[in-house]
């Protein structure tokens, strides 16, 4: 039988084969080869393209070289956005490898956030922890957190993990902390989530959502899309069945967002049952 | 927690008892009359009936009450006649008891009530002292009284046999009258109140049942116990007064009320005098007015004045049971009671129901608030709800029925939710939120509809039952039922009450008449209640007959008839302050529904959790595929890196002299080449100013366990090197906290280098530490092949959680478990638990466990001429007070908890069932310190000792699923092949008291099974084992060896005991039967081997010694044989305790060759009765072919029988 914990590894071992290949406007002084990598679906896009800027360097002068950006198909990609969202919301279609254009000039600020360091990166994740803990527990994990030992939590939690992708069991001992409640309480006071959409003018959507409804039920995942966005769905109330995997996915990675895997499994319980 | 339930009674007289688990109040529906009270205790409930009879109501078990009858037939030889009946003047009776003093033919033996029935005739026991005797049963004597042998000798003149014939208990679950005492009972009882089966340590079942007549008498029940669960006889007690009710709890806890409003405290009670000695007065807690109930507990007294107030009393514990004074509490209550573990519950007088105080713990006994049940009756609802619950709280608990059940129920729930969704909101919230949320149309809906549909019989009723409630002129009572009144007549008849006119009145006018006027209510309500059932089955068949009735129509209706309580009961009912109970904040429309949710957020949730998990399982699986396995080659787009995980713990110092050092620790992980992870361990330390490091590679480590240590917290790490010196890594951290950090890493590090994930496999071998941890090891293919097995200190051991006595497993996944208190658990499947978190623990299937156990200490004393026995030995003396050696100082304050992870749940007591006896102080005599102990003091002693008990508790987390009520002491499972296919795997068990039990409907989908079939013994037993052919041995508690005969599928208890000698001069204690080998263990540590068993004669010819330093065997589906080892010597060190493995064990050889020396020390059980995997074939064995391992039996007799042959 499939643990949630099968689950959680399948998901945090998730990869995207992906071809990276320099825009052809780029001054090179030789042709640059296409670079070919599995991007894990967790994490940032600036977090693991090290190597990808390695390889392109190589072929192009220095002055020519300003700030590293990507794009699917004449879209920007924002970093902040995990790679998995990035992918789903962009590309679930296409062809793989999913094949991405780099850019070194033209940096599209309108569209994009500048990402001069991986600092930035552990701040903006550092924000969507905290913004998720305080949807669940009033800030109060992770404020007791920083009590104890502030600097770990950033490094451990943080960066670390993200950039590494691989330290699953590591990570899960630090998460473990944020996805914890007690059963006293009736679980989270509001489940933290971000429905990203292609179709909208809005970047995504962000409203409170309480994991249990005021007559005692627990909420399903249906439930939730259904309220944020009632057309969006299919009639009925079931959950899983209908969606096709893609959807799935969306919805996994846009939690990701937020707080990671916090989020995803309390979805996980909490989409149980299908009427 | 199993289940229990609270009792309670209406104001109708009519028995409610609402379970832990439940959510409704379950009409008592064998009551065919009315109650006055009920007491209840957790296996039976007592009741005063309104014919003013005691019944008793005994909860069904699987295990059945049954008393032995035994009686000796006794012969003495003369020439003429050999044996015969024919006995000389002086001798005995011929049909005699075992002493020969009382006369005891056959047919003297009767029934002791209508509630009992005889389970067989008379039969002749064939046991003598754990031997067998001859056909017949009889022992020789050269006369009586004498010793007797089972062997007739040449001067045998007398010979007796036993004879022993069994009674049942049939009245289970039903109220069963206790036959009224005649001679000596003038009046009839009033009230009731059941407690005292803590005060000593006999088996559940002993009960003090106190008793008030309507006269103001008390009355003790004397010699309830387990096979006697009516008591004898009713004997008084001496009053300073006249009692109006009185209040019993489970310890040595009584007090009553005197109708003049003081208390009375009984004292003296105690272990040897559960009646007491004496009375001690306590004034009312209000100088005005006088009390008029009072409820005591293990170490709380609650009482009520005639004012309604709620007091509680201060300071009151088994050694001042009157306490040092009142606290007045919140809150107008007409009587209260308590329950278990000091819980209390109360009916108020406002609304007539029932309150359970919240926050009750040890450290706050008076708890905090009252909180209102809520919970709607059984009636109130519709019948199919009301069946699906009572199912639930009947304790088909586990089995897979529920959960279609409550499926069913959800389903019903969600039709009539839209319905009654108003109503509830009205009845349950008051956040605005919530009426918001409800649609306008159904919250304005109860307002129209109750009226016209409230069935006119009922509201008369209700409002007529309030009137003569709350109004001044009570005297309604002139209205007596005639059931009543004749208990009247026959009162006066016997004339001992002076006024016959004064009825059921009786009471109001002694207790002052209008200053009493809730307490009458009872007794007042009990007459109305004739009214009232009349009424009541009207009612009833309307609402059957209305079948057409929606539910929500039906609700509505019910809602208005609110409960009106008399008399509550929490005596039996298992509560605690932690205690998650759904009684309080359903209503009636929404119980179902919230009992869904809660079923899901406890997550035994249906199958549909597991669907939905298994789906997006699968999607996630097909994306892998998609997406990555094409693209495997693609570079990683980050590198692998060393991790490394630091911190500073204690070592014991590997050269002498031993001592903790403070080292430097450090984990480095690494990923290898394959993308297997591996690790390295580093333990720097300074020697001789001098920095080194001891190092120990991951993928080497077999095993971190924790040890037992009551100051440090410490594990220990070991790799095959050091499991042969016997000296293993000893480490400590400075917190529990951190200690469990690392011991879950370093545990995640070994598996990952091993790539162990997930749940231990069907084959696993589970053993257990004398800490209670338990351990599971993936055996390899190899591990049982010929002639090259693994060995056996290479294996892995991984932790899961949870903490056990011993465990017990077969090859389809079943896994029992047995604490240290007795209790049985059931492996859920899951893995982790305890201190395993994230991926090392699964997220279902965990659930808590609680384990108790008793720490002892002993209180020595030496004799002087002076001053006898005092606690000033000699000089060379023990410490007066220390542990069983006498080594180790052990006082009552500095003795600690085995080890951080136990809290004290009692304080220190005398502890009385030592082996060996002990006077009634506990005391045990001896010649001089260290001797052997006698419970009776001689002219040679000179010395004493006793034994203090104190409880610990020990709560943690793991894959098992407690299987109440019955404790156990000893389970087996058959052992089945890999590829068999059974459907109702057999399971026995012995119950901690020394019953054998059968389970049925084991099944690998239901591993906890349904329910226990009782297999009847003659004796006590203590343990037991199945083989792969049903063979069924066991072990009693004298140590002789028990055959069970014709044990099959079509008959799965067997038919009939067979008695096997034991070898010479051995008391055998454990047993353990494989595929068709036989071991067994005797207490002085040698393993015997079962020679000369065939399929013809199962039983086997005789015992052949294999080894001694044996503590217990484990013999496994392969007839492979494992052992816990007393001692082994190691390089370094000694262990005691240590995992060995029969080698050479072959089909032609099963006793095998030698040992392989494995795990240890500190272990205590292992069990291999799940490993079945076949070795790789070797030339060897050329015989064993397929057909061996699906039909052992046949094939590997002949082999035994050339054996036989041979030898």
């Amino acid at each position: 039988m499939a643990d949630d914990k099968d689950v959680l590894r399948d998901v945090w071992f998730g990869r995207i084969p992906t071809c990276f290949t320099l825009n052809q406007d780029e001054v090179t002084e030789r042709e640059a080869e296409p670079y070919y990598l599995l991007l894990p679906r967790v994490s940032y896009l600036t977090l693991v393209t090290d190597k990808v800027k390695k390889h392109f360097l190589k072929v192009m002068k220095a002055e020519d070289v300003e700030e590293m950006w990507f794009e699917y198909e004449g879209t920007p990609l924002k970093w902040h956005y995990p790679i998995g969202v990035l992918f789903d919301l962009h590309a679930s279609n296409t062809v793989l490898p999913w094949s991405i254009t780099v850019h070194f000039k033209n940096f599209p600020d309108r569209d994009l956030l500048h990402c001069p360091s991986s600092s930035i990166v552990e701040a903006h994740f550092m924000s969507s922890i905290k913004e998720a803990d305080a949807l669940k527990h009033k800030s109060q994990v992770v404020n007791d957190m920083q009590k104890k030992d502030h600097k770990q939590l950033y490094r451990e939690l943080g960066l670390n993990w993200y950039r590494s992708a691989d330290k699953f069991d590591q990570f899960w001992a630090m998460n473990r902390k944020l996805m914890e409640y007690s059963t006293e309480d009736g679980g989270f006071r509001y489940i933290p989530f971000r429905i990203y959409q292609t179709m909208s003018d809005r970047p995504f959507i962000q409203k409170l959502f309480r994991p249990v409804s005021p007559d005692g039920n627990v909420h399903t995942l249906g439930d939730l899309l259904k309220e944020m966005d009632p057309t969006a769905l299919p009639n009925d109330g079931v959950v899983f069945n209908i969606f096709p995997p893609v959807c799935l996915r969306r919805s996994f990675m846009s939690l990701t967002l937020s707080l990671c895997f916090s989020l995803l499994s309390s979805l996980f319980r909490r989409v149980s049952r299908p009427r | 927690m199993p289940v229990s339930l609270l009792w309670a009674v209406d104001v109708y007289g009519r028995v409610y008892s609402l379970s832990t688990a439940g959510q409704q109040w379950e009409q008592c529906h064998d009551t065919q009359m009315e109650f006055k009270r009920v007491t209840a205790a957790q296996q039976c409930c007592w009741g005063i009936a309104c014919d003013n009879n005691i019944y008793l109501n005994v909860h069904a078990s699987d295990l059945p009450i049954r008393y032995q009858e035994e009686t000796y037939e006794n012969q003495r030889w003369n020439p003429v006649d050999g044996f015969s009946e024919r006995l000389l003047p002086s001798d005995r009776w011929q049909w005699s008891d075992v002493t020969g003093l009382q006369h005891q033919p056959m047919d003297s033996f009767q029934l002791p009530s209508h509630s009992w029935e005889w389970e067989g005739d008379w039969y002749a026991d064939e046991n003598f002292e754990g031997e067998p005797t001859e056909k017949g049963g009889w022992s020789y004597a050269i006369d009586f009284p004498a010793t007797y042998t089972k062997d007739k000798k040449w001067n045998s003149c007398v010979r007796r046999r036993r004879w022993l014939r069994y009674r049942r208990y049939k009245a289970m679950d039903t109220w069963a009258k206790i036959p009224s005492q005649q001679s000596s009972l003038p009046d009839p009882f009033s009230d009731i109140s059941c407690g005292g089966w803590e005060i000593n340590e006999e088996p559940r079942g002993r009960l003090s049942l106190w008793a008030v007549s309507l006269q103001g008498k008390v009355w003790f029940r004397e010699g309830i116990y387990h096979h006697n669960p009516e008591g004898c006889l009713w004997e008084e007690v001496p009053l300073p007064g006249e009692v109006v009710q009185i209040s019993c709890g489970p310890g040595d806890l009584v007090w009553a009320v005197l109708w003049e409003g003081q208390l009375i405290v009984r004292e003296g009670v105690g272990r040897d005098c559960p009646k007491g000695t004496s009375w001690t007065v306590v004034d009312s807690p209000s100088p005005g007015v006088g009390a008029i109930h009072v409820a005591v507990g293990n170490n709380v007294v609650w009482a009520l004045t005639k004012d309604n107030k709620v007091w509680f009393r201060r300071g009151v514990n088994s050694h001042n049971p009157c306490g040092s004074g009142w606290l007045n509490m919140v809150g107008q209550m007409i009587m209260v009671n308590v329950g278990l573990n000091d819980q209390v519950f109360a009916i108020s007088c406002e609304d007539r129901a029932v309150y359970f105080r919240q926050g009750v713990t040890s450290s706050e006994l008076s708890g905090k608030t009252w909180k209102a049940i809520t919970v709607p009756r059984d009636r109130d609802r519709s019948h199919s709800s009301a069946s699906t619950n009572s199912l639930q709280s009947a304790g088909c608990y586990f089995c897979g029925e529920v959960r279609t059940q409550s499926v069913v129920s959800d389903v019903e729930s969600d039709t009539d939710k839209v319905s009654t969704d108003g109503a509830s909101c009205l009845v349950t919230f008051t956040s605005p939120e919530s009426f918001a949320d409800a649609p306008a149309d159904l919250s304005d809906q109860p307002d129209e509809t109750p009226k016209p549909r409230i069935p006119k019989v009922t509201s008369d009723s209700f409002i007529s039952e309030l009137v003569s409630d709350r109004g001044p002129g009570r005297a309604a009572a002139g209205s007596a039922a005639p059931a009543v009144l004749e208990e009247e007549t026959c009162i006066s008849a016997e004339g001992e009450v002076k006024d016959p006119c004064a009825g059921v009145a009786l009471s109001p006018s002694q207790s002052g008449g209008p200053l009493d006027p809730q307490w009458s209510n009872v007794d007042l309500e009990e007459a109305q209640a004739q009214t009232g059932a009349v009424l009541d089955t009207a009612e009833t068949s309307s609402l059957s007959s209305v079948a057409t009735y929606t539910l929500a129509i039906e609700d509505q209706y019910v809602v208005d008839e609110h409960p009106l309580w008399a008399w509550v009961s929490g005596g039996g009912c298992s509560v605690d302050s932690h205690s998650q109970l759904s009684w309080f904040n359903c209503s009636l429309n929404t119980s179902s529904l919230i009992q869904s949710v809660q079923s899901m957020s406890l997550s035994v949730t249906p199958a549909q959790t597991a669907a939905w998990r298994k789906q997006i399982f699968e999607q996630l699986s097909e994306r892998t595929k998609r997406e990555i396995d094409n693209f495997r080659h693609f570079e990683q787009a980050i590198e692998q890196s060393v991790w490394v995980k630091k911190g500073t713990m204690q070592w014991w110092r590997d050269w002498k002299p031993h001592k903790w050092i403070d080292v430097h620790f450090a984990l480095e992980q690494f990923s290898g080449p394959e993308g297997n992870k591996d690790g390295i361990l580093f333990i720097y330390y300074n020697f001789c100013e001098e920095k080194k490091y001891l190092h120990a590679f991951v993928n080497e480590v077999t095993i971190l366990v924790p040890v037992l240590s009551d100051s440090k917290h410490t594990f220990a790490i070991y790799t095959p090197e050091r499991t042969k010196q016997r000296w293993p890594i000893r480490l400590a951290a400075a917190t529990e906290l951190e200690m469990h950090d690392w011991l879950a890493l370093l545990s995640m590090s070994c598996c990952d280098s091993r790539g162990i994930h997930g749940p231990p496999s069907k084959q696993a071998i589970w053993s257990i530490t004398c800490k209670g941890d338990i351990f599971v090891s993936e055996p390899s293919p190899s591990l049982e092949a010929m002639p090259y097995p693994t060995p056996c200190d290479q294996m892995f051991w991984r932790q899961v959680g949870g903490h056990l006595r011993m465990v017990e497993c077969n090859s389809v996944g079943i896994v029992w478990g047995i604490g240290y208190d007795h209790t049985a658990w059931v492996y859920t499947g899951g893995y982790g638990g305890g201190f395993f978190q994230g991926l090392a623990s699964s997220t279902d299937n965990i659930y808590t466990q609680s384990d108790v156990k008793s720490v002892y200490i002993y209180e020595n004393q030496r004799w002087n001429p002076v001053t006898g026995y005092t606690n000033r030995g000699l000089p060379t003396d023990r410490y007066m007070w220390s542990d069983a050696s006498g080594l180790q100082e052990c006082s009552k304050t500095n003795t600690k908890p085995p080890s951080p992870q136990w809290t004290w749940v009692s304080d220190w007591a005398i502890d009385y069932s030592v082996s060996g006896g002990t006077d009634r102080e506990g005391w045990q005599y001896a010649a001089d310190f260290p001797a052997s102990y006698h419970g009776y003091k001689t002219m040679k002693d000179f010395v004493r000792r006793r034994r203090w008990a104190r409880k610990c508790k020990l709560t943690t987390t793991g894959p098992w699923q407690e299987i109440p009520p019955i404790p156990l002491s000893d389970v087996t499972i058959l052992p089945c092949g890999a590829q068999s296919n059974v459907d109702a795997v057999p399971l026995w068990a012995i119950s901690n008291k020394g019953d054998v039990l059968c389970r049925l409907g084991v099944t690998t989908l239901t591993p906890a099974g349904s329910s226990w079939l009782h297999v009847g013994t003659d004796q006590p037993f203590k343990s037991i084992s199945i083989g792969a052919a049903s063979q069924v041995w066991a072990i009693a508690k004298d140590g002789s060896a028990f055959y069970r005969g014709s044990v099959s599928s079509q008959s799965p208890a067997g038919d009939s005991w067979y008695h096997i000698p034991s070898p010479s001069k051995q008391k055998l204690k454990q047993v353990s039967v494989g595929r068709t080998s036989l071991y067994a263990v005797d207490e002085n540590g040698n393993l015997w081997y079962r020679q000369g068993q065939t399929p013809r004669y199962p039983q086997g010819s005789s015992w052949e010694h294999i080894s001694n330093n044996v503590r217990k065997v484990s013999v496994g589906p392969l007839d492979q044989v494992w052992i816990i080892a007393d001692k082994v010597q190691g390089s370094h060190s000694l262990s005691c305790g240590t995992v060995c493995h029969r080698l050479g064990v072959q089909p032609m050889e099963p006793k095998g060759q030698s040992w392989d020396y494995g795990i240890g020390g500190g272990w205590d059980h292992i069990t291999v009765r799940g490993n079945s995997i076949e070795p790789p074939r070797v030339h060897l064995c050329p015989q064993t072919d397929p057909s061996v391992s699906r039909s052992p039996l046949p094939v590997r007799n002949t082999e035994f029988d050339s054996n036989a042959v041979e030898s």
